[in-house]
């Protein structure tokens, strides 16, 4: 190890024979003392080599993302403006925008995109909240700081399937474990998929399980980067522990919070694998009265269900714009939170 | 004159990532405080909440469909567990669901790791026209949602008579943004230029460089990427069930369809939870410690 270290240092420092040298010449101790052979096929292979490989280490990525993302982005939109049917997948017919007024005027869509709101906020907000806290409580010297940490990783491991599943049995009307324990504290039993908001409350608590030790993870690692000094003057000037979080923590958080929740946005308006299995059978529909129907659910049902594509595709390239709308909205606040500063 | 030449003279690098030292030194926060008693009694809550419903999901799966109806819930293990995984097991198709699983997830994992380590290098330390605006791009493309591909890609598997096979759902996630912008935040520290730099004066060849400079020094990052990839591939769910159905599905698939009364027992539905979520739980258990990591470090520079 070390004496390799040594001939690499030496070849670097002998710089006269780096730059002009062809790949053969320098090859092996013995070898350092050949002049180069000028403009050899090898040399030019070479420099071609140097040009190329850049390009061609990023191929993959751009090949892939252009073949099944790019490419069909642009096709989603092609097919918003045609009556595109599951049932003859090979007639497609200029729509123009039928497809988006027939959206815009369908009660269902606006009850998607209030419920796709409100679920994603009483789903992301609690979820940080939590997060924060939690982040910080895993920040102090801990016996077995790495246990804790991977347990509260372990919902993360669970698919959306899986949890869905099992807080579907856990939330259901008679025999559920959350009206059982509920009633010692003297609640009815809630009917947790036919209600508004009980449903709401139930898909998004799936969400805040899976996701809060997450989040807590990426907080704990913002507040371990944390210069200790700041916390050490703080303390100096007498701030309290409480003074502190808030203070210090929380500040020198803001750029991690707004990266937590850009990602929890993105995530909260693709809402799609949870409501669809609370739901059970009639789980594309986002319950009997569409109580808990997500716009990535809707998508699906009209899509695959109902088996309109040309409509999913303007239900997609909606999501789209509401999420460029957020981004602009986002990057406002945070150009104003920078001046402000 | 052959490889193993090469290979002597250009040293395998320290493979130790160089942020632990970092972390260790400003060691923020309330690092310095021990926590107290009341410290453990909320992560001990947080814990429980965490675990229970996984441990309840055994429980459950324990039991019989009859018993789960019933009030009290069941709070201890009942004796049915083999009966009910043997019956997700053949009646849901969880064993083709957990085959298929593991061939698409470790095929995506595989290809995720090398492209992405490929493609992150190039990010890190090569200079190429427009490899800025390359990158932003890249980072661009983490906020399309799937739901903007699903309806083409539908079309076009249907059109390949690929419908209901397996590589419709390996092929678009070969290489991620993701896993791209983690290795090149890894290596942009982790892979010292005056390596690649004395491996070139060496002649060395880009393939070579990649092979002997590049992967040794990323292989930490490599195999936390290829954790969280197989986590993710795992658990995907949008365009598999929409490409997969019960003929040969995942074991996502599998479960979309006992959730939608593939099969009406609440007990074997349980059962096929658990089944579906074991190997994640059991690399959790092998290596939380790495995937813990892996996310911690993919936080701080991203």
């Amino acid at each position: 190890m070390t004496s390799s270290d040594q001939a690499l240092a030496h070849a670097a420092s002998s710089a006269d024979a780096a730059p002009g040298s062809s790949p053969g010449a320098a090859r092996g101790a013995h070898g350092r003392g050949t002049p180069p052979e000028p403009d050899s096929w090898r040399r030019r292979l070479y420099r071609w080599d140097m040009k190329a490989s850049p390009y061609a280490f990023i191929s993959p990525f751009f090949l892939i993302f252009g073949a099944f993302s790019l490419v069909p982005l642009l096709y989603t939109a092609w097919y918003s403006l045609h009556d595109v049917q599951l049932s003859s997948l090979d007639h497609q017919t200029w729509a123009g925008l039928d497809n988006y007024k027939n959206l815009f005027a369908s009660e269902f869509f606006w009850n998607a995109l209030k419920n796709t709101f409100t679920i994603g906020v009483i789903s992301t907000v609690p979820q940080l909240l939590a997060a924060i806290g939690l982040a910080h409580l895993l920040n102090y010297r801990l016996r077995g700081s790495t246990v804790w940490r991977v347990v509260m990783l372990t919902p993360y491991a669970t698919s959306v399937a899986a949890a869905t599943l099992v807080f579907t049995l856990l939330y259901s009307w008679d025999g559920g474990m959350v009206n059982w324990l509920l009633h010692f504290v003297g609640v009815h039993p809630i009917n947790w998929r036919e209600s508004d908001w009980g449903s709401q409350f139930a898909v998004s608590s799936i969400v805040i399980w899976r996701w809060t030790g997450y989040n807590a993870l990426i907080y704990l690692a913002a507040m371990q980067a944390i210069p200790v000094d700041l916390y050490e003057s703080a303390a100096l000037d007498g701030a309290n522990r409480w003074q502190q979080f808030r203070h210090v923590t929380i500040p020198q958080l803001r750029p991690t919070i707004l990266f937590t929740v850009v990602v929890s946005t993105i995530g909260a308006t693709q809402l799609f694998g949870e409501p669809l299995l609370f739901g059970g059978i009639s789980g594309s529909k986002g319950g009997s009265e569409h109580q808990f129907q997500t716009l990535g659910l809707y998508m699906y049902d009209q899509g695959w269900i109902i088996g309109n594509l040309g409509k999913a595709s303007a239900i997609a390239w909606s999501m789209f714009l509401i999420l460029l709308i957020i981004a602009a909205i986002n990057m406002l606040l945070t150009r104003r939170l920078r001046k402000s500063q | 004159m052959t490889t193993s030449e090469v290979t002597d003279r250009v040293p395998l690098p320290q493979t130790r990532p160089a942020p632990e030292r970092r972390t260790r030194r400003v060691m923020g926060a309330g690092k310095q405080m021990h926590a107290g008693p009341v410290t453990y009694i909320v992560l001990t809550v947080f814990a429980l909440v965490s675990l229970a419903p996984l441990v309840w999901t055994a429980i459950a799966a324990s039991r019989t469909d009859r018993r789960l109806a019933q009030t009290p819930p069941p709070l201890w293990f009942g004796g049915n567990l083999f009966k009910n995984l043997q019956a997700a097991w053949d009646q849901a198709g969880l064993g083709t669901a957990m085959f298929n699983s593991v061939l698409v997830a470790c095929t995506i994992t595989a290809s995720t790791v090398v492209f992405s380590t490929l493609a992150g290098f190039a990010f890190a330390k090569l200079r190429f026209k427009f490899s800025n605006a390359l990158l932003l791009l890249t980072i661009g493309t983490m906020m399309i949602p799937p739901q903007l591909a699903v309806v083409p890609l539908y079309l076009w598997m249907s059109k390949l008579g690929w419908s209901n096979q397996l590589q419709t759902v390996i092929l678009p996630t070969l290489v991620t943004a993701f896993g791209t912008f983690f290795m090149r935040q890894y290596l942009v520290q982790a892979l010292p230029t005056e390596l690649i730099e004395a491996a070139r004066v060496d002649g060395a060849s880009s393939l070579r460089v990649v092979w002997h400079v590049v992967f040794p020094a990323a292989r930490p990052a490599m195999a936390v990427l290829g954790l969280l990839t197989f986590v993710f591939a795992w658990n995907d769910f949008l365009w598999p069930i929409i490409a997969l159905n019960q003929q040969n599905p995942t074991v996502q698939v599998a479960l979309n369809s006992l959730g939608t009364g593939y099969v009406p027992d609440q007990a074997v539905i349980m059962a096929g939870a658990l089944l579906g979520t074991l190997p994640l739980l059991i690399a959790f258990l092998l290596f939380g410690k790495q995937i813990v990591g892996g996310i911690m470090q993919g936080a701080v520079k991203g």
